[in-house]
């Protein structure tokens, strides 16, 4: 038997190929971001300096819109067929099924955010190129944050009846700290602000946001997939 | 008699509150700043430490559940999960009203007033999701990883509102720098007001549980039959 990593890596590898042979949930969740993007042009009618102060609360509405489709399908992706009862049964360790449900959802979202932030900049007129390498770093801590909670709820739910309504009443209140926090470390990027000095406290919540829901979630999964 | 035992709690409960509003009508003069609308500190802040109260029992029996399965554990974390929600609802609630009095303003978005809301959200979608799920037993274990994951959030959103795009201006805690000493006694009478009514609250919801599981395993039986 592997290592609980590898087996990890082997089901996000597995999840990774069956979404990109099928294309179901990133295709509906990058229409979706940019059925968004779309809509928040009207929303608002605002001056160039205006909308800087509200563009990276924008940007994380639509991420968290698409994250919500991607992490819903992580656990009921695997429900035809009876696919959940036979991975639970396997030798595989529950938090690596876990793991490797949540790295693939991850690897995806980032996917559908690479795809929506060109076009944000595009339409909204937005630097987004002049600080890439922090942008990056946001974008990759906030979304490892909203695809571990967002894995974890949707093995929680994944027997709910209604599971497509009940996610988003679990999941947004859980992930507003970290939304806070990269809405506003997003938003100080685009009005050129360096994520120095105070500003540095937006890098912090997200660490400390990523830390405890990941060593939570690892340890309390086996609870919630075996009981 | 135990039905009557948490009745008495809830009577008792009530005249306490009646009696300590009586005197903070009657005898204590108007706050020097805020006039009498500052007496609603009485109501408001016990009812925050309520809703924290119970909360942390819920925390405390979720973790218990999970590792021992015991359902009389799940039974009491709903009971104070329910509970602990309308006392912060009311915390909500009245402190909209003295915002509206001393502000001008309903709701702010304000430090204190997040962190409260985010709490009240996070437990509101505990009780909607817990009755989707049909099976007990899972009913029971998802509802304590909610819990707890629920819990761990309060202090990643007090860490949160420090951040430079939140901004504050709710009066800060007075306990901390001994500034409650003239009002102690009606607040801590106050507070045992509350924490009677929620005992009561709480025994009425728990036996409500209790029942509902009997009445759940009687009917499995029934289809068994």
């Amino acid at each position: 038997m592997k290592s609980g990593l590898g087996t990890a890596l082997a089901i996000a590898r597995k999840d990774l190929r069956t979404e990109l042979r099928t294309k179901e949930s990133i295709n509906a969740a990058a229409s979706f971001a940019l059925v968004i993007l779309v809509i928040f042009s009207f929303a608002f009618n605002l001056e160039r300096d205006e909308f800087y102060a509200i563009s990276g609360g924008l940007l994380w509405l639509v991420y968290s819109f698409a994250g919500a489709l991607i992490v819903n399908r992580a656990f009921s992706r695997e429900l035809p067929n009876d696919c959940l009862d036979v991975l639970i049964a396997s030798p595989a360790p529950g938090w690596a099924i876990f793991l490797g449900k949540a790295v693939a959802a991850f690897l995806l979202l980032l996917l559908v955010e690479a795809i929506s932030l060109p076009v944000f900049g595009l339409f909204y007129n937005i630097r987004w190129t002049e600080s890439l390498g922090s942008l990056v770093l946001i974008i990759l801590l906030a979304t490892w944050g909203m695809t571990i909670v967002g894995s974890a709820f949707s093995a929680v739910i994944v027997n709910v009846r209604l599971r497509e309504l009940m996610l988003p009443v679990l999941l947004y209140p859980i992930l507003i700290p970290l939304l806070i926090a990269a809405m506003g470390g997003t938003t100080a990027l685009f009005q050129g602000e360096p994520l120095t000095g105070e500003n540095f406290g937006y890098i912090r919540q997200l660490i400390g946001f990523d830390a405890v829901y990941t060593a939570l979630a690892l340890y309390m999964i086996e609870f919630i997939l075996v009981f | 008699m135990r039905e009557k035992a948490t009745y008495a709690l809830g009577i008792l409960g009530a005249i306490v509150m009646i009696w300590n509003l009586h005197h903070i009508f009657t005898q204590m003069a108007p706050e020097a700043a805020q006039g009498m609308a500052g007496w609603i500190l009485f109501i408001h802040v016990p009812a925050d430490f309520m809703g924290d109260i119970l909360y942390t029992i819920a925390l405390v029996t979720s973790i218990l559940f999970l590792v021992k399965k015991d359902f009389t554990y799940d039974s009491i974390s709903v009971a104070c999960i329910e509970v602990g929600t309308m006392f912060i609802l009311v915390n909500l609630v009245t402190g909209s009203i003295w915002g509206k009095n001393q502000w001008g303003i309903w709701w702010t978005w304000d430090l204190r007033l997040t962190t409260q809301l985010m709490k009240f959200l996070l437990y509101l979608g505990y009780l909607v999701v817990r009755p989707a799920i049909a099976e007990a037993t899972q009913r029971a274990t998802m509802s304590a990883f909610i819990a707890i994951f629920a819990y761990a959030d309060v202090p990643l959103v007090m860490m949160a509102i420090r951040l430079p795009n939140v901004r504050t201006q709710h009066p800060s805690p007075v306990i901390e720098t001994g500034g409650i000493n003239s009002v102690a006694v009606p607040f801590v009478v106050g507070i045992i007001a509350q924490l009677l009514m929620a005992l009561a609250l709480m025994l009425v919801r728990l036996h409500q549980e209790n029942t509902r599981r009997e009445i759940d395993s009687l009917r499995r039986e029934l289809h068994a039959l």
